[in-house]
C-alpha cells in the first residue's frame, strides 16, 4: 500500500519543504516589493470622511456603478470562488484542526454539508472563470502561462479536497495525499505567481485609496 | 563451542523436541513466509539436516530489547530453542566469557568459520567524533563491525536501530548514529526491523538461511518481504471501522470502548509494514492495537521523528519547526534584494540627466 | 538612439516605487480595467486594456527590481525593453489614454493604473516616443510660456477689450492680493468669457485679485507628456509669481490637468510645500456661495447636464462644488449616468487633444459621451474645463449633435445679481 507511504511523505517532508518555500518566498517578496518605498506627498491634503487608504481596503470589494452590468460574470464568479475558498479553507473542521495543531488557534467550524456545498460552488465558479478567460477576448489577450497555471494550482486543492472528503474516485488515503500535495504545490508557487495578490492586494488597495484620499476622493 | 556440531534436528531432539513438533513448526514457518507447499516440505527437510551454523552477534548502540524479545518468552518456544541450537559464538549479553576471553572467542569463531558465519547485529553505529560514543574492549563499534563483517556470509540487522538507525539516530542524533546497511556494502544485509522485532521473523530469516543457504526475498528497505509485505492497517481487525469512518476520538470515549479505529488517535498502522496483526506477540496473544493503543510504526525508518505518536496521520508531522529558519532566510534574501534595489535606484538618481526639450525629439 | 533608451530605462528605474511594485504583483489579469476604459469599450479591441498599456514598465520593474526578473534577464529568458517596443507602445500610452483614471477606480485589487501611466510617460518621453503634437505643445509652453503660444501682449489685449466692453478692471501684478488667478491659453483665445466672469464675480465678492504677468498660464504640458523636469520648470513660474506677489490663494482655472499640475503635482515637483493655497475656481465659487459672497438671480430654464472633467473631479476631488453651483442657477439640472467621480472622459484629456495621431480614436471614444448624452437629452452641456469643452464641441460637431457647451463659471457670472 504505497498510498500510505506517500501520505507520510506529503504530510511530512513534502509539507515541510512547501511551508519552508512558502514562508521564505513570502518574506522575501514582501521585503523586495515594499522596500522600494515611496516619496512623501508634499501637496496639502484634503480631509474628506471616507476617503482614505483604510476605507479603500474594503470599499474596493464593491463594484462601482455600471460595472456589474458590464462585467457581472467576472464579479459574481469572482466573489463566489473567493468566498467559497475562504469557507472551504477556513471553516472546514479538519482544516481548523490542522491550524489548531500548528498554532493553537481555533474557531467553530461549519457543518460539513455546508462546506461540501461551498466546495461545489467554488469548483463551479472556477470553471466559469476559466471558461470566461478562454472565451472573453480581453481576458484571453491578457492571459499568460502564469494565469492558466495559477488557476490549475488553485483548482486542484479544492477538487482533490472535495473528492477526498466525499471518498470519491480514489481510495481516501491516496486522495488525501493528492490533496495535501496539491496544497503544497499551491504554497510553493504562491509567492512567485499572481497568486501573491493574496498579500499585495491589501497594500495595493491602501496605496490607491491613500493617493486618492489625499485629494478627497473616496475610491 | 564449535565441537557441538551435528544437525539441527539432532540437537533439538536432544532437548526433547519431537520430529513431529519440529515439522509442524516448519510448516507454520513456511506458511508465514508464504512458501509454496512443495517448497515448504523441502524447507523442513533441509532445515532438519542443516548443521549448526556459527553466529556472531554484535551489540552496538542498543537497549538489549531485541535480545530480550528473542530470548525471553513466557514459555520456551521453538524460536528460543532454535537459538539455543545455533552455535552462538559471541553475544555480549548471553555469553559467559568476558573481557579478553570473549574477544578471543569472537576471533577464533571468525577464523574457524571464515566466509560462512552469520553476523547478527543489533544497535546502530556511532560515527561522530571517531565513534567514541560506543566502544567494546577499546574498539569502536565501527571498527569492530568492519573487522567482523569481512568473513561473514551475510549480515542480519536485528531491530530498528541496526536496520535504520533507530532511537540513537533520532533528531538531533548526537552520536552520528547510522544503520548497518549504511556501512556494509559488500555483503548481503537483511533488515529485521521493529522495536523490538517479532521473534518468529528473526528465526524465519535464520531458518531460511539454514535451509536454503540464501536470504529470503527482501523489500525495498531490505526487510524480508514475507513478514513486511503488508501494513498493520491491511490486516488490522479494526479495519472495518476505518472503512466505515468510525474513529475513537479519545482513549476513553464510547468509540474506544466499541473498539473503533484508532487512526485519529495517531495509529501509524496504515504506513507501517510488519506482521504484528497476524503473528501477534506474547505467544500469539495479541498485538498493541488489540490492547487499545495505536501502532507506533516502530518497524519503519525514523519512526521516532515521524510526528507525535498521538497525532493522526493526516496531520502534518511538524512543519512549523522550519518556519523560523524560512522566515530568516526569506528576510535575508529580501534584504539582499532590497539593498541591491536601493543601490540601483540611487544609481538611477545619480545618473539622472535633467530632461530638456531637445531630449523629446527623436 | 540607444542613449535615449538607456536614459528612459534609467528614468523608469527612478520612478518605480513600492506602490508600483505592489500593483504589478497584484494584477490578476481579470480584465475589468478594460471595461472602465472608453478606448476599449468603444472599440472592443483588447489591446486598449489599461494594464496592458503598462507592459514596458512592468518589464523594467521585473528586470530591475525583482530577483527572479534579474535572473531571467541574466539567462536571457526575459528580453530587455527595446526602443522599438517603446515606439509601438506610443499609441497605447499616449493616443489611447487620457489619464482619466477610471481604470484606477475599478481595479478590484486596487491598482492605481493611471498613476503608473503617468510614470511610464516619463520614460516614453525621454526615449523620444512622445507624440509630436504633445512635444510641440510642451516646447511652446517652455519657450513661449503657453502651449498655444499665447504671450502677454495677447492677454493684455484681452484685458483691454474687457475694460472697454464692461468697464471691469483686471489688476495685473497686484502685490498682496488675496487671489492670483491663472488662465489657460484656451480661455484667453477661445473663451474670453471666463476672464469676464472672474472679474464680475470678484467684484461682487469684494475680493482683491490679480493676474501675474510672468505666470498667468496654468496649463502644464510637462505633466501631460510626462516629463517632471519640464513640468517643474513650468510650475515654478507660478510658484515664483505667487510668492513674489505674496498672494494667499492661487486659483486654478477651468482646466482639468492644470489643476492636477498646480494643486497636486506642483509641491512634489519643486520638492517643498507651497506657502500659498491652491484652489480650483469652482472651489472658490462654492466657498463664496457658502459665505454669501456669491449672489445670483434667476434660473436657467433649459435642461442642463454637467460633464465632470476627470482631472477636476475623480482625480482632483472637486465633486460636490459643481453640483452646488449648478443647482444655484438651474432648475432643470439632470445628471448623466455615472456622474461625479465615476464620470466618463470626454476622450481628449492627458494630451490626447493635442495629439494629431489620436484624432481618429478620440472621436471613436467620444461615442461613450454621446451615448450618455443621448439618454439625458440635455439642451445645454455645462463643464468646467476648457479642454473638455473644445473636445466636447468637436465631438458633438462630428456626430452632428446640436448641443451648446458652456463653462460653469461663466454661466454663474451670467446670473450674478446686479448690485
Amino acid at each position: 500500500m504505497d498510498a500510505a507511504l506517500f501520505l507520510n511523505w506529503v504530510r511530512g517532508t513534502g509539507l515541510q519543504v512547501a511551508i519552508f518555500i512558502f514562508l521564505l518566498g513570502t518574506v522575501w517578496r514582501l521585503v523586495e516589493i515594499y522596500s522600494l518605498g515611496r516619496k512623501p506627498d508634499l501637496a496639502e491634503r484634503r480631509h474628506v470622511p471616507g476617503a482614505s487608504g483604510w476605507h479603500t481596503l474594503w470599499r474596493r470589494s464593491i463594484p462601482i456603478p455600471g460595472m456589474m452590468q458590464r462585467s457581472g460574470l467576472t464579479y459574481i464568479a469572482g466573489y463566489a470562488f473567493h468566498l467559497g475558498l475562504a469557507v472551504v479553507v477556513f471553516l472546514f473542521a479538519p482544516h481548523i484542526r490542522l491550524i489548531q495543531e500548528l498554532t493553537g488557534i481555533s474557531w467553530p467550524a461549519l457543518p460539513s454539508q455546508f462546506v461540501d456545498l461551498a466546495a461545489v460552488v467554488t469548483l463551479a465558479a472556477m470553471l466559469v472563470v476559466l471558461a470566461d478567460r478562454i472565451r472573453q477576448p480581453v481576458k484571453r489577450f491578457l492571459s499568460t502561462f502564469g494565469d492558466w497555471m495559477a488557476w490549475l494550482v488553485t483548482f486542484l486543492p479544492v477538487l482533490t479536497g472535495y473528492l477526498a472528503a466525499r471518498h470519491l474516485l480514489l481510495p481516501y488515503t491516496l486522495m488525501l495525499s493528492l490533496h495535501i500535495l496539491s496544497v503544497e504545490l499551491l504554497l510553493v508557487l504562491l509567492p512567485f505567481t499572481k497568486l501573491f495578490h493574496a498579500f499585495t492586494v491589501w497594500p495595493s488597495r491602501w496605496f490607491n485609496g491613500d493617493v486618492q484620499g489625499k485629494k478627497g476622493v473616496a475610491v | 563451542m564449535n565441537e557441538k556440531s551435528g544437525s539441527l534436528i539432532d540437537s533439538l531432539e536432544r532437548q526433547g523436541v519431537s520430529r513431529r513438533t519440529f515439522m509442524k513448526y516448519c510448516a507454520t514457518l513456511a506458511s508465514l513466509m508464504a512458501l509454496p507447499p512443495a517448497v515448504g516440505r523441502a524447507f523442513a527437510e533441509a532445515l532438519a539436516k542443516a548443521t549448526r551454523p556459527s553466529v556472531i552477534w554484535l551489540s552496538f548502540q542498543e537497549c538489549t530489547g531485541c535480545t530480550e524479545s528473542l530470548t525471553r518468552s513466557h514459555t520456551p518456544t521453538l524460536e528460543s530453542l532454535i537459538f539455543d541450537s545455533i552455535s552462538l559464538d559471541y553475544h555480549h549479553t548471553l555469553q559467559a566469557a568476558a573481557g579478553t576471553a570473549a574477544e578471543a572467542a569472537r576471533e577464533a569463531a571468525m577464523k574457524l568459520n571464515w566466509g560462512k558465519y552469520l553476523l547478527v547485529v543489533d544497535g546502530s553505529v556511532p560515527m561522530k567524533d571517531g565513534g567514541v560514543y560506543s566502544t567494546i574492549a577499546g574498539v569502536s563499534n565501527h571498527d569492530m563491525l568492519m573487522d567482523t563483517v569481512k568473513g561473514a556470509a551475510a549480515v542480519v540487522a536485528v531491530g530498528t536501530c541496526a536496520a535504520f538507525g533507530g532511537l540513537p539516530k533520532a533528531q538531533p542524533n548526537p552520536t552520528g548514529a547510522v544503520a548497518i546497511s549504511d556501512l556494509v556494502k559488500d555483503k548481503p544485509v537483511v533488515n529485521v526491523s521493529g522495536c523490538p522485532p517479532i521473534p518468529v521473523v528473526m528465526t524465519g530469516v535464520l531458518a531460511h538461511f539454514l535451509a536454503f543457504g540464501s536470504l529470503p526475498e527482501l523489500d525495498k528497505l531490505g526487510r524480508p518481504l514475507a513478514f513486511y509485505g503488508e501494513t498493520i492497517h491491511d490486516r488490522c481487525y479494526r479495519r472495518p471501522f476505518y472503512d466505515q469512518g468510525k474513529f475513537a476520538k479519545t482513549f476513553d470515549d464510547e468509540g474506544a470502548r466499541q473498539g473503533w479505529c484508532l487512526f485519529e488517535l495517531g495509529c501509524k498502522g496504515p504506513v507501517t509494514y510488519n506482521s504484528c496483526a497476524t503473528v501477534k506477540w506474547n505467544d500469539g496473544t495479541s498485538f498493541p492495537i488489540e490492547s487499545g493503543h495505536g501502532c507506533l510504526g516502530c518497524s519503519e525508518p525514523d519512526f521516532w521523528d515521524a510526528g507525535g505518536f498521538y497525532r493522526a496521520l493526516s496531520l502534518p508531522a511538524n512543519p512549523l519547526h522550519v518556519a523560523a529558519t524560512a522566515v530568516e532566510v526569506g528576510a535575508v534574501v529580501g534584504v539582499g534584494v532590497a539593498l541591491a534595489n536601493r543601490a540601483g535606484k540611487s544609481a538611477a538618481k545619480a545618473g539622472h540627466e535633467t530632461a530638456t526639450l531637445a531630449d523629446l525629439e527623436k | 538612439m540607444s542613449a535615449s533608451l538607456s536614459r528612459a530605462v534609467n528614468v523608469l528605474k527612478e520612478v518605480i516605487d513600492a506602490p508600483i511594485a505592489s500593483y504589478f504583483n497584484s494584477c490578476v489579469h481579470c480584465g475589468l480595467c478594460a471595461e472602465a476604459c472608453l478606448f476599449y469599450t468603444e472599440t472592443g479591441d483588447p489591446k486598449y486594456t489599461p494594464i496592458h498599456k503598462l507592459e514596458p514598465l512592468r518589464r523594467v520593474y521585473e528586470q530591475e527590481y525583482t530577483l527572479l526578473g534579474r535572473l531571467l534577464k541574466l539567462v536571457g529568458l526575459s528580453k530587455p525593453v527595446s526602443d522599438a517596443e517603446l515606439g509601438e507602445w506610443q499609441e497605447l500610452v499616449y493616443d489611447s489614454c487620457t489619464m482619466c483614471g477610471r481604470c484606477s477606480m475599478v481595479c478590484p485589487v486596487g491598482n492605481d493604473i493611471v498613476y503608473m501611466v503617468r510614470k511610464l510617460r516619463e520614460g516614453m518621453a525621454i526615449a523620444g516616443h512622445a507624440p509630436e503634437g504633445v512635444v510641440s505643445a510642451t516646447s511652446r509652453t517652455i519657450e513661449i510660456g503657453s502651449p498655444m503660444g499665447v504671450k502677454l501682449p495677447a492677454l493684455k489685449a484681452q484685458i483691454g477689450h474687457l475694460k472697454t466692453e464692461t468697464g471691469l478692471d483686471v489688476p495685473l501684478d497686484l502685490e498682496g492680493a488675496e487671489y492670483m488667478v491663472l488662465l489657460s491659453s484656451m480661455e484667453i483665445i477661445n473663451f474670453p468669457e471666463y476672464l469676464n466672469a472672474i472679474a464680475k464675480i470678484m467684484k461682487q465678492a469684494g475680493k482683491t485679485w490679480t493676474i501675474c504677468s510672468t505666470a498667468f498660464e496654468a496649463t502644464n504640458s510637462g505633466i501631460q507628456i510626462g516629463v517632471s523636469d519640464l513640468a517643474r520648470v513650468i510650475v515654478s513660474r507660478i510658484v515664483e509669481g505667487a510668492e513674489r506677489l505674496k498672494v494667499k490663494t492661487v486659483i486654478s482655472p477651468e482646466c482639468g490637468h492644470a489643476y492636477t499640475a498646480v494643486r497636486w503635482e506642483g509641491p512634489n515637483l519643486i520638492g517643498r510645500p507651497y506657502t500659498f493655497k491652491v484652489q480650483h475656481i469652482l472651489e472658490v465659487l462654492d466657498e463664496f456661495r457658502n459665505q454669501g459672497l456669491l449672489k445670483t438671480q434667476g434660473f436657467e430654464e433649459e435642461r442642463l447636464t454637467f460633464h465632470d472633467p476627470c482631472q477636476l473631479v475623480r482625480r482632483g476631488g472637486v465633486i460636490e462644488q459643481p453640483r452646488n453651483l449648478m443647482n444655484m442657477v438651474s432648475k432643470n439640472f439632470v445628471e448623466t449616468s455615472d456622474p461625479g467621480k465615476y464620470n466618463w472622459c470626454c476622450g481628449g484629456g492627458g494630451g490626447v487633444s493635442a495629439n494629431d495621431n489620436a484624432e481618429e480614436i478620440r472621436l471613436i471614444a467620444f461615442k461613450r459621451k454621446k451615448a450618455q448624452l443621448d439618454v439625458v437629452k440635455p439642451d445645454k452641456l455645462v463643464t468646467a474645463c476648457a479642454n473638455c469643452r473644445i473636445v466636447l464641441e468637436e465631438g458633438l460637431e462630428h456626430y452632428q449633435m446640436d448641443l451648446p457647451v458652456v463653462g460653469l463659471t461663466e454661466m454663474i457670472a451670467e446670473h450674478l445679481a446686479e448690485s
